[in-house]
């Protein structure tokens, strides 16, 4: 009877000497090590140091893409030469004499653009004042999830209903004879540019301080006349940026213009009639063309405007923006 | 402020005069109208896409090859390029861009370069996606060698994504505040240690929702892919080495085809592509609310 009980003390023994001798292997192992590590100042100069890196890493594409654009666009601009690019009036790309105009997918450019500003920018500013200065806070919530939701949906879908629907509706009630025109692309890039015209100059409305509107109550105005009185002058400069937010996308929209806007080569003279546009053309054309030829680089040299244009807007906007912002910080 | 009090002259005007009170109701009325179009016009695109969409989705059309010279079959090869970009993206997008947003929120001091990091990212948000696809055929297909594959493809979309989940990153580590941060130092956390302790865990929530909506931007994008890999057609994808179909492309093809008339396949693609977008963010969102109502200060 003594032996198992005996064997059983010894059992114990072993084990808690083992016990024992893994906690000083623990304690000195990697583990501890790290976890002793994990407060120390050393790591905290770690991490500081590569979360910096990376961070800066952002910026690399950015001038990345400068460079690559001007990179290849060095030919076209050797061989064509910037101004008759950016104003010449005929696009014969592949003719054998060919011709490297901008002109008519510039010109095609501002008439979308010019259709979507005015089809979003009226409607977006409204829904804005009403979710700012009128709508309830559960109404508002419910609206600003709607149309947030409104930026899930690829715009090539936009691009797939508006050839299902809209172009029909302007063949048949306006004289054109087809609806593959720069109005219909326009329209459907004004949907397109919605979101951020409302999200943005609602955020601009939201953002004027509630004295402001006190103010005007207490001298005896109404919510609209205060609206248009007090706080869509306070907000101007916001709403303008959200403007110049919605013009910079409607100008770098590609999927919509290039299914909508007809992709014809003469310089538009009105929306009524078939536009090609920047983005349109570098997607249409790109992906068919020899690598290295002049068509190719004068590709680029075309995406460099589109890039150059829609970088001056944004930066515009965010200086706008910027300064709003401080106006009211307190 | 003052400067702005100056500038807005505020009239005294005929309190409760008839004319000031229609001009409210109509104004009133008529912006809500603006609003309640905008919403209306969201639930006709989704309604519509459904009921055009919804005839053509079946098991075979989710689970089969395009067949018949792209007139049959299903769109399998391009629901699984559309996956494998989203994990690149991910891979890719993910670490750089939440590492940004950190370094903004936590890291970075009010300084001139700091600012022009700022303003190069809100650029970048701002970049047409098309340039995004010249850059990304200059610099990932032909400066770096990948050619026309998978992973040029999702290196591209990984820049195209990259401002959304710095800005989701940033704004979420803000809205948490700073006494968390402070208490958290007060009992001798380190600053990586609050970070990786109190402050990351706390916006994880916001992190994961930007991040996420970056994805499904960079899931539902064409013109970046259009010159660097996406496939008119393509087996199932195995190797990112190689070109790839996906679904937006598919979709746009299929769409402007004039030679291939196969309605069916182009509104059920629509309806797969927009179905998992708009699933995956309103689970999203919601989860997302409900996190916020429980994380109240």
């Amino acid at each position: 009877m003594n032996k198992p009980a005996n064997q059983k003390k010894n059992k114990t023994v072993r084990f808690q000497t083992g016990i024992q001798e893994s906690r000083r292997a623990v304690s000195n192992s990697l583990i501890e090590k790290i976890a002793r590590f994990r407060n120390t100042r050393a790591l905290d100069s770690v991490a500081t140091v590569v979360i910096t890196m990376l961070g800066w890493t952002a910026i690399f594409v950015l001038i990345g893409i400068a460079g690559f654009l001007i990179h290849s666009s060095i030919r076209a601009f050797d061989e064509v030469g910037i101004w008759s690019m950016i104003a010449g009036t005929d696009w014969f790309p592949t003719s054998s004499d060919a011709r490297f105009g901008f002109l008519p997918a510039q010109v095609g450019s501002v008439w979308v653009t010019i259709v979507a500003l005015a089809a979003c920018v009226p409607i977006g500013v409204f829904s804005a004042v009403y979710l700012s200065e009128f709508a309830s806070s559960k109404f508002r919530e419910t609206a600003k999830a709607v149309i947030e939701f409104m930026v899930t949906i690829p715009s090539v879908v936009f691009g797939l209903i508006g050839l299902a629907v809209l172009v029909p509706l302007i063949r048949t009630y306006l004289p054109v004879d087809s609806g593959l025109i720069g109005l219909t692309a326009g329209l459907v890039v004004g949907i397109v540019c919605l979101p951020t015209v409302i999200s943005i100059s609602e955020d601009a409305l939201r953002s004027v301080p509630n004295e402001l509107r006190h103010g005007s109550f207490a001298l005896g105005n109404t919510r609209w006349q205060t609206a248009y009185k007090v706080v869509l002058p306070a907000a101007s400069s916001g709403v303008f940026a959200a403007i110049m937010l919605g013009m910079g996308r409607a100008i770098g929209e590609t999927m919509v213009v290039l299914m909508l806007a007809g992709n014809a080569g003469i310089i538009p003279t009105s929306p009524f009639e078939a536009a090609r546009t920047m983005t349109g053309t570098i997607a249409q054309e790109t992906g068919e063309v020899v690598r290295g030829s002049v068509h190719f680089s004068v590709l680029f040299a075309l995406g460099l405007v589109l890039f150059v244009a829609t970088f001056i807007i944004n930066l515009t906007a965010d200086m706008i923006l910027e300064r709003s912002r401080k106006k009211w910080r307190r | 402020m003052t400067k702005a009090g100056k500038k807005t002259t505020i009239t005294f005007s005929d309190y409760n005069s008839k004319g000031a009170r229609r001009a409210e109701a109509i104004v009133r009325i008529f912006t809500a109208t603006c609003c309640v179009a905008v919403m209306v016009l969201v639930a006709f695109l989704l309604g519509y896409l459904f009921i055009r969409g919804v005839g053509s989705i079946s098991w075979s059309f989710i689970f089969d090859s395009p067949q018949d010279r792209m007139t049959g079959g299903g769109i399998w090869p391009a629901i699984v390029g559309t996956l494998w970009l989203i994990g690149l993206v991910s891979a890719f997008a993910m670490p750089v861009g939440i590492a940004t947003g950190i370094y903004l929120a936590e890291i970075a001091k009010q300084s001139r370069p700091v600012r022009m990091l700022r303003v190069a990212i809100a650029n970048m948000a701002g970049v047409p996606s098309v340039v995004y696809g010249l850059f990304g055929f200059a610099a990932f297909s032909l400066a770096f060698g990948l050619g026309k594959s998978l992973l040029a493809m999702g290196l591209t979309l990984a820049c195209v994504t990259l401002p959304v989940v710095i800005t989701a990153t940033e704004e979420a580590l803000r809205q948490i505040p700073t006494e968390q941060r402070q208490a958290a130092m007060a009992l001798g956390c380190t600053r990586a240690r609050t970070l990786g302790k109190i402050v990351l865990p706390t916006a994880l929530p916001g992190i994961i929702t930007g991040a996420i909506l970056g994805l499904s931007r960079a899931a539902g994008e064409t013109a970046p892919i259009l010159f660097t890999g996406v496939a008119f057609f393509a087996p199932v994808a195995t190797d990112i080495m190689q070109p790839s179909m996906a679904l937006p492309y598919h979709l746009y093809i299929m769409a402007t085809q004039p030679t291939t008339p196969a309605p069916h396949i182009v509104w059920g693609t629509a309806l797969v592509l927009t179905g998992m977008l708009s699933i995956t963010n309103a689970v999203i969102a919601t989860w997302r609310s409900h996190k916020r109502r429980k994380l109240q200060w």
